[in-house]
């Protein structure tokens, strides 16, 4: 096991090639660094090898920029550039690496030197302290003129934006609003099968205030779970819910209606970006996820059309929460 | 009187030819549904039952459930199912299309008249905008804007990469599994025309302007790419660059 | 041939001394410019020979690449929301009613000569970025370049990943197209969550509740392009300052010490090497920009607040944060019937959030954790194996992350693998609090074991 680890150990140092530069120190040999400390001259191939690289981008970067003319499509451009950019990349790094004097040098590091300067500006910015007696007194003070002025700027930002009251007013649901589709046409009920799933908005509202929309689903009306208050508000089985999810505001697109239930899970609405789930069947109750509030509902009611109109304004907030928004069972 | 001999003959012709005909369309119509009996009988009553009311914990009833029904789950390979329980994911179908008609037959015969029958899709007068704008509002949410499947707490929408528009249509009448169900007054056949429109010009061929789609699966995919091609081939032109050349 | 620092030339003869460089590209520069000693100093600047101090050069690069592709699209990109019916070669579009910032999108993917390539090229490039200054904090970490005296460089460096983020965040949030509206919903999500301010200060960048108001994306498009590259540029110049000032640090060797440094000069060689770096990092993103699709916002289509699609992610930085937003079990807090933490703050803020924390706190944990009481200033740089404890601490932290960051893709593992997604989150939950203890474990073992063999 521990021979196990300690290969797994070299693997991962010769890896990462952390281990590479650090060869143990060898014996010290004058200044010990190494030897070839100028080199000059290069390789029968090298030159020729840069100069055509070199040539190779130009052209290639000619290229592109024909092919930019014609409106080539985007491989093509990609190619062009991307490979004149790679031929001038390596003409480039064989230039630096075989043509061009190469030198290991030793530099002094000027932080490791006597301080002195850096430590007569110090005591030229302490002076500014001398004489002065009630030092605490005047630190707390500017402290105080600093958050003034903090305050003094953020202040006035937070007045720029709209008040957050806003939050609250995002919703046109009222009783007797019809629900409309995405093509403003009435929803009836005798077009959602058993197991229908339909996004609908208020008439003659922003569709895309937060507030607006709803998914309406068909569930059988024997199964229903809701509280005693609402059981009203589905007729025949149909169920209405703010689309817009009460964790993070996305929108609740996903809904599991399983043909048979014993052998799957049962009815839920899901978000698709956190996978909070809500029970269509209670009240839209969050039973899996991040979510912890369920959907707001909205009662439904038929009208003489047989059309879906809502029976009043939806349960509860839209979408996520804020500071003081209204409680779990809102 | 000869040309009402010469007329009553003809229609005695007609009439025995057409009889003929029609008996030879029942008995053809009488070998499919034993053919399909004797199948069901084999791979089926296991779990749905000999009766088809289904057996509880093991499958669903098939009474009612309409011709497009057995069609999808038959041609999609989900069914006949190994073991009961589980949804099984897109297979090759086990059955031939003759067996698979016979099967429809049979359930259609036993189980009484009910579900949605199959329907007839044509992509090609479906119009594709159409279908990408029904296909976000009704179908991304599980599959995926571009149909690459999707995942849920004890859910898996399939890849739609190898559907037939047929069981497009399917699909959208029955909501088999976990799947929600449309009818024809929520979305028209030309309405199902339009998503299968998207499925095969999309879903099944995108146009891929801007070159390898990496699956078309979005963000993942991109990162892997960043990381482990982007990133290993960086890594070694630093290794390259490095350090000074050794001679 | 170049004037002596503090000496100012009286002129001698200068007819001659033209004469004699007439046709000398450097002597006329030179003549003319009259460059002080610092020139030279710079050009003798020595950079230690080893691959890894070149990480952070990739993500200079990958920047430079992310300014002149930007400034291109910048000429072509519309903020604005403003609806628009879009016409062009894409059939299922033609004809959609789109905000006029996703049609101008869909404008430089299909109209635009070249304008595919260029988005494609940024969008890469900032992906690459952040994969550059990962890497190159990773170096940093496990080396300990952090030490006395270059907290405040590491802290800058810290910054500017913490910048470089939101900079990729808002910059796909953009578009306007279906990902990056729900991955605004999110953020909103979120900003909204902080307690006290967070829907004062929701409504006040999005000009209102979600989706915004008409100034939100301009808005957006002006901290894009503006505030948030001048202040990445600002601090990508305080970083090579406070870089250049102590000199590289250097790993240890024949003939290094701490009060030297051993490599190669900037010029020539380095400089040729690095600038064929430049290139190189420029070409391989091109090359991705012309090959690999990436962000086809006309396959997102279109956002609409009701719309979403299952395996929607973010950009690959952002995985860690959706991944803590879904391992959080639902706990908000209440009190009297109102929400008072709201539970996308968990995740999404409370989790970065100490994770920056941890980050900048790394130096301080060095000298009162890893290396007690260590106040010396340090060029020579350690290995992983040098100090198990540190390494143990650094391997346990990043797990950490880690498991997080993967638990933000668990879904689309869930499709590969049959796995089920309850099942992943419990995982995921279980790994949070058990991965980082055994990583230390292991990385300790591993690092004190490889030490022990030299």
């Amino acid at each position: 096991m521990k021979a196990l680890i300690a290969r797994l150990a070299v693997l991962v140092g010769v890896l990462r090639g952390v281990a590479h530069p650090t060869a143990p120190p060898a014996p010290d040999q004058g200044d010990g660094v190494d030897p070839r400390r100028y080199e000059t001259g290069s390789p029968a191939w090298a030159e020729p090898l840069v100069a055509g690289l070199l040539i190779a981008a130009g052209a290639l970067l000619t290229t592109f920029g024909v092919l930019i003319a014609a409106d080539a499509n985007t491989q093509l451009l990609g190619l062009a550039l991307g490979l004149g950019l790679a031929a001038l990349a390596a003409g480039l790094i064989i230039a630096g690496r075989r043509v061009a004097p190469r030198e290991t040098a030793v530099e002094h590091r000027p932080i490791a030197e006597p301080r002195e300067e850096q430590r007569a500006l110090e005591a030229e910015l302490r002076r500014a302290g001398d004489g002065v007696s009630r030092r605490g007194l005047l630190t707390a003070a500017a402290g105080t003129a600093g958050v003034g002025a903090i305050t003094a700027a953020a202040l006035p930002l937070t007045a720029l934006g709209p008040s957050p009251a806003v939050l609250d007013e995002t919703s046109r649901w009222r009783d007797g609003i019809r629900l409309v589709d995405e093509d403003d046409q009435p929803v009836s009920a005798d077009a959602l099968a058993d197991g229908a799933f339909l996004t609908a908005f208020p008439e003659g509202a922003d569709k895309r205030e937060l507030g607006s929309p709803i998914v309406v689903v068909r569930v059988a009306p024997a199964t229903l779970r809701l509280p005693a208050d609402r059981r009203g508000w589905a007729p025949e089985g149909l169920l209405a819910y703010s689309k817009i999810c009460t964790h993070a505001g996305c929108a609740v697109s996903l809904f599991r209606k399983p043909i048979d239930e014993e052998l799957s899970s049962p009815p839920g609405l899901v978000c698709p970006c956190h996978y909070s789930t809500f029970d269509v069947r209670r009240a839209a109750k969050p039973v899996f996820g991040p979510a912890s509030r369920p959907l707001p509902q909205l009662p439904l009611k038929l009208d003489a059309e047989r059309n879906l109109v809502a029976a009043g304004p939806l349960s509860g907030s839209v979408g996520p929460a804020w500071w003081g928004t209204k409680g779990r069972h809102a | 009187m000869r040309r009402t001999l010469v007329a009553l003959a003809c229609a005695l012709v007609v009439g025995v030819a057409a009889v003929a005909w029609s008996t030879r369309d029942v008995s053809a119509q009488a070998t499919l549904v034993a053919r399909g009996a004797e199948l069901y009988a084999q791979t089926c009553s296991d779990c749905h039952g000999a009766d088809l009311r289904g057996l509880p914990g093991r499958g669903p009833s098939l009474r009612g459930v309409g011709t497009a029904a057995t069609d999808f789950y038959l041609s999609t390979g989900r069914m006949p199912l190994a073991r009961p329980g589980i949804e099984p994911p897109r297979a090759d179908p086990v059955f031939g299309p003759r067996d698979i008609q016979a099967l429809i037959a049979y359930v259609a015969q036993r189980g009484g008249p009910g579900g949605p029958a199959i329907p007839a899709v044509d992509p090609a007068r479906g119009d594709v905008a159409e279908g990408r704008r029904l296909f976000t509002d009704s179908c991304s949410g599980c599959h995926q804007i571009m149909g690459r499947g999707g995942a849920a707490p004890g859910l898996v929408a399939p890849a739609l990469t190898d559907v037939t528009p047929r069981q497009v249509g399917e699909a959208v009448r029955v909501g088999p599994y976990l799947m929600p169900r449309f009818g024809a007054r929520q979305l028209d056949d030309g309405q199902v025309d339009s998503i299968a429109r998207y499925v095969t010009d999309v879903v099944q061929d995108p146009p891929d302007r801007g070159g390898w789609g990496i699956g078309h699966l979005g963000p993942v995919a991109e990162g892997a790419i960043a990381f482990l091609l982007a990133g290993s081939v960086l890594l070694l032109i630093t290794r390259l660059v490095g350090e000074r050349a050794r001679s | 041939m170049v004037g002596d620092e503090g000496t100012p030339r009286v002129t001698s003869r200068p007819a001659e001394h033209e004469q004699e460089h007439e046709h000398d590209p450097v002597a006329f520069v030179g003549d003319r410019v009259r460059s002080s000693g610092a020139l030279r100093a710079a050009l003798r600047y020595v950079f230690p020979d080893h691959w890894s101090f070149l990480l952070g050069e990739l993500a200079l690069y990958s920047f430079m690449v992310l300014v002149a592709t930007g400034a291109f699209l910048a000429l072509f990109f519309h903020a604005s929301s403003t609806e628009v019916v879009w016409h062009g070669p894409y059939a299922p579009l033609d004809g959609a009613r789109v905000s006029g910032a996703y049609a101008s999108a869909l404008d430089l993917s299909f109209k635009v000569p070249g304008g595919l390539l260029l988005r494609q090229t940024h969008h890469w490039a900032a992906l690459v970025f952040l994969v550059a200054i990962v890497l190159h904090l990773l170096r940093i970490f496990y080396t300990a370049a952090f030490r006395r005296p270059r907290e405040i460089n590491y802290m800058i460096g810290v910054t500017l990943m913490g910048v470089a983020i939101l900079e990729g965040y808002v910059g796909y949030s953009l578009l306007d197209d279906l990902l990056s509206g729900m991955g605004l919903a999110i953020g909103n999500g979120a900003a909204l969550s902080i307690p006290g301010v967070g829907g004062g200060l929701g409504t006040l960048i999005w000009d209102g509740p979600f989706p915004g108001g008409d100034a939100f994306l301009p808005r957006l498009l002006f901290v894009h392009v503006f505030v948030l590259p001048a202040l990445i540029a600002i601090l990508i110049a305080v970083h090579l300052t406070l870089i250049i000032r102590p000199h590289h640090t250097q790993f240890a060797g024949p003939g290094r010490r701490e009060d030297n440094v051993v490599g190669s000069p900037l010029w020539p060689g380095y400089a040729l090497r690095s600038l064929g770096l430049f290139a190189a990092v420029a070409g391989l993103l091109v090359l991705l920009g012309g090959l690999v699709q990436i962000n086809p916002v006309w396959e997102w289509g279109p956002y609409q607040p009701w719309l979403g699609e299952n395996g929607a992610q973010p950009d690959w930085y952002l995985g860690w944060l959706i991944g803590a937003l879904r391992l959080m079990p639902n706990l908000e807090v209440h009190a009297f019937g109102r929400t008072l933490v709201p539970n996308p703050f968990f995740g999404g803020l409370l989790f970065p959030t100490v994770v920056f924390m941890v980050l900048y706190a790394w130096p301080w944990l060095e000298e009162r954790v890893f290396a007690r009481g260590d106040r010396a200033h340090h060029h020579l740089l350690d290995r992983p194996r040098d100090n198990p404890r540190r390494t143990g601490f650094a391997t346990a932290f990043l797990t950490w992350v880690a498991v997080v960051f993967l638990a933000g893709s668990a879904d689309r593992a869930f499709l590969a693998f049959g796995v089920d997604y309850e099942l992943q989150v419990r995982i995921f939950r279980v790994l949070f609090f058990v991965a980082p203890p055994i990583a230390y474990v292991i990385a300790r073992r591993a690092a004190a074991e490889l030490r022990r063999r030299g």
